[in-house]
């Protein structure tokens, strides 16, 4: 068989989806931990999200591989999602769906849309001002405006709700994506039972998490 | 009981097919959904109309012939059986029931609720079997003797009946249940092991080839599954292609 | 014509050996220069097919079903008989051969069991190396289970799906060969009529189910693997679709039809619960090795359970009669077939029976699940005097080893078998009669072959438990690849069959005008109502015990059917689309000449034997009387026309290894 043939293969598909996903996973493990010190110390958010945003190493290397890991899982999940779709051209006039499976492991992409919507939104509160504030403007260096920038943006009603709303939506995509991405690297074993239960609890903990953080702020500012 | 159906009526594959609504009275809750179908067939026998085709077989559940689509469930609400082994009982009287065929781009529509699982047989042919002649001179079958665990469970995998439930009930269209299940049987047994790495290759490009989605491991197939093939057969043949491809 | 069954001589252990020493073969290059037609997938076809492609012969494959992997072989769940002797237990070729014969009751033909019991051990290595999961031991090695009517445990299984493995072995063997373009697979194809050129059969007409299309196929050889005609009774284990279609037009094209009235009722199936019923469901003979079979010891016990006033958990021990055990000390409810079946029989009618029917008597594994569950709380240093622990010990066993046929039952009965005992009546299930072939499976037209349950070779008169799977793959592996290339040696320079011919018009012709004839005759019946009708006069008067006054009258009320059939059947759609019910009716003209065929059958054979039981003929304790002066022989029945007009032939059967005696199992 070519080697052409596994890059186009389903399973290759679906296994790059589940990389790029825990790869996701990682990346979100460390920004829910680094917000989450701005409950408890401002300062300490402060120095680590100076840290974050002026290191070579996170803005150069691992920041593309980041959006490139962001950009990959939304293309290949559009992708399968295409395919997936074509792959019935007749719908059920009946289908029950809720009777042999979760809401949220059939509608990975209603939650990933939304997500990703949010994500837009996320850049253009944070990213677009940050990279415009560094690499346009140039301004200098000041290790003490973080914490502002954040709870600023949390005294509107509006995008605290957007923002409830959207963590939401991630929980439920990771309540699906989680175990879903350790079934298709072929990980199903007698660890399995734990892992699910870990995955259960990181799809809970850490998107309302966010949403505590997001309340927080709008409640103290 | 008295019952409404709604069953998809469709002439031959190129026509157009619609759901067209049934009443039907007098139905027992001992009876297999079958049998009510039979029973509605003589019905339009005896008005003159066409009959409902439908596939079946040896209505024991084993032949995997039936499949039919009942109420958004494949082989209807009950679990681990088939079509042919759910009985009126999981229905009340004045219930409407959906039938419709099992639905996938690659099991094209015949007549009314027969479909063409050729696409099936196809995966099975580009490696569902260990090249072995069937001269009988082959050693002797207790040579290698084969752990009572890995044994039972390549049984496990291998009393998949190919119905399609798993194809009808993904929301994807996705095979994988299927072809994991034939993987898992002989990757599990020496015997198998032998031809693994081409096996697994050729039985999911020709799975690609014909169509079927990609698995999202909603879990649906295993659910619907009348034979309970479990899910560990996926992650096992996602094991088994990854190594496979690795080895090229 | 004289019946020439070519048995080869020397002893009965060379005989084979011997045969497979002096045939001609075809070289293998000659080989892809020769086709060869399979009608039918199931064990005997789809292991022949696959065998006969590996050989390098252009097999063309039929079957009716969407996929060879469906054939009804799929259903047998027992297990597969092997005279391995892996348990160390007494088993031998011999004794399977002896078994084979005793248990058919004396009606088989010696050479052909012995071959069988010769490969059988091939079988078994075959399909391991094919990957097929049989059951084993812990120490990794395979589990043996026993049978009905043998003192070994000869019997190998995969749970209570054995024959779904073995099919689904010789499909992936099928798979391999159609893959490579050797096996042109031909699926939704039903057979309509066989194509004899210059005395030799050269091909068929089969009508393509989805398309409607008449089909001509020509190869240089045809062998029929249609299986059993048990659907003659409408309700039967028999999968919906199973059909003697190619077996009949076989007979009426020149083959002789043997023992038709050889059938098999099956003493373990759940019972008939409606007029509605339109098949039943067997329960595997295994479930005999743990389970006790009784009916309530007082006529007043058994009413009250019918009328719904008494639990069958509520009998006591004493008020039990465990007939069999009883009746048969030695072999106990492991006794054949037919014996267990007519013991239920007689149970029932003489009104012990436990369902509302009054057809039903109790299968019980509350002593197994005690026996085991004592076993495994020992086992495991549990308390083996907790009722409520040993129980649950003693149903995971049971679970385990019946779990999926338990569960079938619970699905279809309502009732939980593990805590009420499940309730079976005896039922159709194989039919050991069929297409009469000689020592090389040919019939008596040259060139056509019929090999599994459409032959009638080798289980005489009464089939054993696990004895068909044996056969149908001992058949299509091992027996006939060899038979075959000696009757295709001569041809291998005649080049492709063309299907143009007169006698190919005239075939194609015939199964065209029938076609017309049923569909445009402005009947107002469906064409179950003319099966049902033809099931019923089976069951009450061919069916488990057979007088001369009720053959009879089935004769004639069988062939008014059939006049009744051809004027009044309705069917609906056209004839060149997929139509299910012309495919139907097509069957169901043919049952209803060979039901006839099978009364007369019955009503010539002046004895009782296997599954033959006439009431005329039995001994004072009420077991089948034999004839072995005038009835050791194959009745052959050569068609003319009208099944009352067959013509008999005799097959003496000599009997040089095996002493006849009256078979006791007591």
């Amino acid at each position: 068989m070519a080697k052409s043939a596994l890059l186009k293969s389903s399973i290759a598909k679906k296994v790059a989806m589940a990389l790029s996903g825990l790869f996701l996973i990682l990346f979100l493990a460390q920004h829910f931990f680094i917000n989450s010190t701005s409950v408890f110390s401002p300062d300490t958010f402060n120095s680590i999200s100076h840290f974050m945003g002026n290191n070579p190493l996170v803005q150069f290397v691992f920041q593309p591989i980041l959006i490139f890991g962001v950009v990959f899982h939304f293309v290949m999940g559009m992708v399968l999602e295409i395919k997936n779709n074509s792959a019935r051209p007749i719908s059920y006039a009946k289908n029950n769906g809720a009777a042999n499976s979760s809401w949220a492991s059939r509608n990975m992409i209603v939650s990933g849309l939304v997500v990703l919507a949010f994500l837009g939104l996320h850049f253009y509160d944070f990213w677009v001002p940050e990279m415009v504030y560094k690499y346009v403007e140039v301004n200098p260096l000041d290790e003490t405006r973080y914490f502002a920038e954040l709870t600023h943006k949390f005294e509107s009603g509006i995008r605290t709700a957007i923002y409830c709303v959207s963590f939401l939506l991630l929980s439920l995509h990771l309540w699906h994506g989680f175990n879903s991405s350790f079934q298709s690297v072929g990980f199903n074993n007698k660890y399995s039972k734990s892992l699910h239960t870990l995955g259960y609890a990181f799809a809970i903990v850490v998107p309302f998490g966010f949403i505590f953080i997001a309340l927080f702020h709008y409640f103290n500012h | 009981m008295k019952l409404t159906l709604k069953i998809w009526r469709q002439k031959n594959a190129a026509s157009e097919g619609k759901i067209v609504e049934y009443p039907i009275d007098g139905i027992e809750p001992d009876m297999s959904f079958l049998e009510m179908l039979d029973i509605l067939n003589d019905e339009l026998i005896v008005k003159g109309e066409d009959t409902v085709a439908f596939d079946h077989d040896c209505r024991e559940g084993i032949c995997g012939m039936c499949s039919l689509f009942i109420n958004g469930e494949a082989h209807g609400p009950d679990r681990l059986v088939t079509t042919c082994q759910l009985h009126m009982r999981k229905f009340k009287d004045g219930d409407t029931i959906f039938i419709e065929p099992f639905r996938a781009k690659a099991f094209p529509v015949i007549k009314d609720l027969v479909v063409d699982r050729g696409a099936f047989d196809r995966i099975q042919q580009s490696g569902g079997f260990i090249s072995v002649n069937t001269s009988g001179n082959t050693i002797d079958a207790n040579t290698i003797p084969i752990p009572k665990h890995d044994a039972d469970r390549a049984f496990d995998a291998a009393t998949c009946i190919g119905c399609g439930a798993c194809v009808a009930s993904c929301k994807n269209s996705s095979a994988m249940l299927f072809v994991s299940a034939k993987v898992s049987q002989f990757a599990l047994l020496p015997q198998g092991k032998v031809e693994a790495t081409d096996r697994v290759l050729n039985m999911v490009s020709q799975m690609d080839a014909e169509g079927f989605g990609n698995c999202t491991n909603t879990g649906a197939c295993e659910v619907e599954c009348p034979k309970g093939i479990s899910l560990e057969n996926i992650a096992r043949m996602n094991r088994e292609y990854l190594s496979a491809s690795l080895k090229g | 014509m004289a019946l020439d069954s070519k048995i080869p001589g020397g002893s009965i252990s060379d005989k084979w050996t011997n045969y497979k020493d002096h045939i001609n073969l075809v070289n293998p290059a000659n080989k892809r220069n020769l086709d060869i037609i399979v009608v039918g997938t199931g064990l005997a076809g789809g292991s022949a097919a696959a065998t006969l492609a590996e050989l390098g012969y252009n097999v063309k494959a039929f079957c009716f079903q969407d996929s060879p992997r469906r054939a009804h072989s799929i259903a047998a769940q027992g297990g597969i008989n092997a005279a391995k002797n892996y348990q160390g237990d007494g088993d031998s070729t011999f004794r399977l051969f002896y078994d084979t014969v005793k248990g058919g009751d004396y009606r088989a033909r010696e050479a052909n069991v012995h071959r069988l019991a010769e490969v059988s051990t091939n079988i078994i290595d075959q399909c391991v190396a094919q990957g097929v999961p049989f059951a084993r031991e812990y120490g990794g090695l395979l589990d043996n289970r026993s049978f009905g009517g043998t003192l070994v445990s000869r019997t190998f299984y995969a749970k209570g799906q054995t024959g779904q493995q073995l099919l689904l072995g010789a499909y992936s063997a099928m798979n391999r060969q159609i893959g490579r373009g050797k096996i042109k697979m031909h699926n939704r194809h039903e057979m309509l009529d066989l194509v004899i050129v210059n005395g030799k059969a050269r091909g068929i007409i089969a009508r393509n189910l989805v398309t409607g299309e008449i089909e001509r196929h020509s190869a240089h050889a045809v062998v029929i693997a249609s299986g059993g005609y048990g659907n003659v009774f409408f309700l039967s284990t028999n999968a919906m679709g199973s059909n003697v279609t190619a077996a009949w037009k076989i007979h009426k094209r020149g083959a002789f039809f043997a023992n038709p009235c050889y059938t098999q009722i099956h003493p373990t199936c759940i019972p008939v619960s409606g007029e509605h019923q339109a098949k039943l469901t067997l329960m595997s003979e295994s479930l005999r090795n743990d389970g006790r079979i009784w009916v309530p010891a007082k006529l007043e016990d058994a009413k009250a359970i019918r009328d719904g006033k008494l639990k069958p958990t509520q009998i006591a021990e004493a008020d039990r009669d465990y007939y069999l055990e009883r009746r048969y000390p030695a072999f106990g409810n492991l006794v054949p077939r037919d014996i267990a079946s007519r013991a239920a029989k007689e149970r029932c009618d003489a009104g012990f029976g436990v369902n509302k029917t009054g057809e039903a008597v109790y299968l019980d594994f509350a002593a197994a699940i005690e026996r085991y569950g004592v076993d495994q709380a020992r086992l495991k240093h549990l308390d083996e005097n907790d009722k409520a622990l040993v129980i649950k010990l003693g149903t995971e066993v049971v679970a385990n080893k019946y779990g999926n046929l338990f569960q079938m039952y619970e699905k279809i009965v309502d009732e939980n078998p593990y805590s009420t005992p499940m309730m079976i009546y005896p039922a159709v299930h194989y039919t050991m009669g069929g297409t009469w072939v000689d020592y090389n499976l040919q019939t008596t037209i040259p060139g056509c072959f019929s090999i599994g349950e459409s032959n009638f070779s080798d289980h005489g008169a009464n089939r054993l438990g696990a004895s068909a799977l044996m056969q149908g793959l001992a058949d299509g592996y091992f027996v006939l690849p060899y038979t075959i290339g000696d009757y295709l040696a001569p041809d291998i320079k005649m080049g492709t069959i063309s299907t143009d011919s007169p006698e190919f018009e005239q075939a194609e012709k015939n199964v065209k005008q029938q076609i017309e004839a049923l569909m445009s005759n402005g009947g107002s019946k469906p064409a179950d109502y003319f099966h049902k009708k033809l099931g019923k006069i089976m069951w009450d008067k061919v069916g488990m015990a057979r007088n001369a006054k009720g053959l009879t009258e089935a004769q004639n009320e069988i062939a008014a059917i059939r006049e009744e059939f051809y004027k009044e059947v309705k069917i609906p759609g056209t004839a060149n689309s997929f139509n299910p019910e012309l495919a139907k009716a097509l069957r169901i003209a043919d049952f209803l000449e060979l039901g006839e065929l099978f009364a007369k059958d019955a009503l010539h054979r002046n004895e009782s034997c296997g599954g033959h039981f006439r009431e005329e003929y039995q001994t004072p304790e009420g077991e089948a009387q034999r004839d072995d002066e005038n009835f050791a022989y194959v009745a052959a029945w050569e068609y003319k026309g009208n099944p009352s007009d067959a013509v008999l032939h005799k097959e003496e059967l000599m009997f040089e290894n095996v002493k006849l005696v009256q078979r006791s199992y007591k």
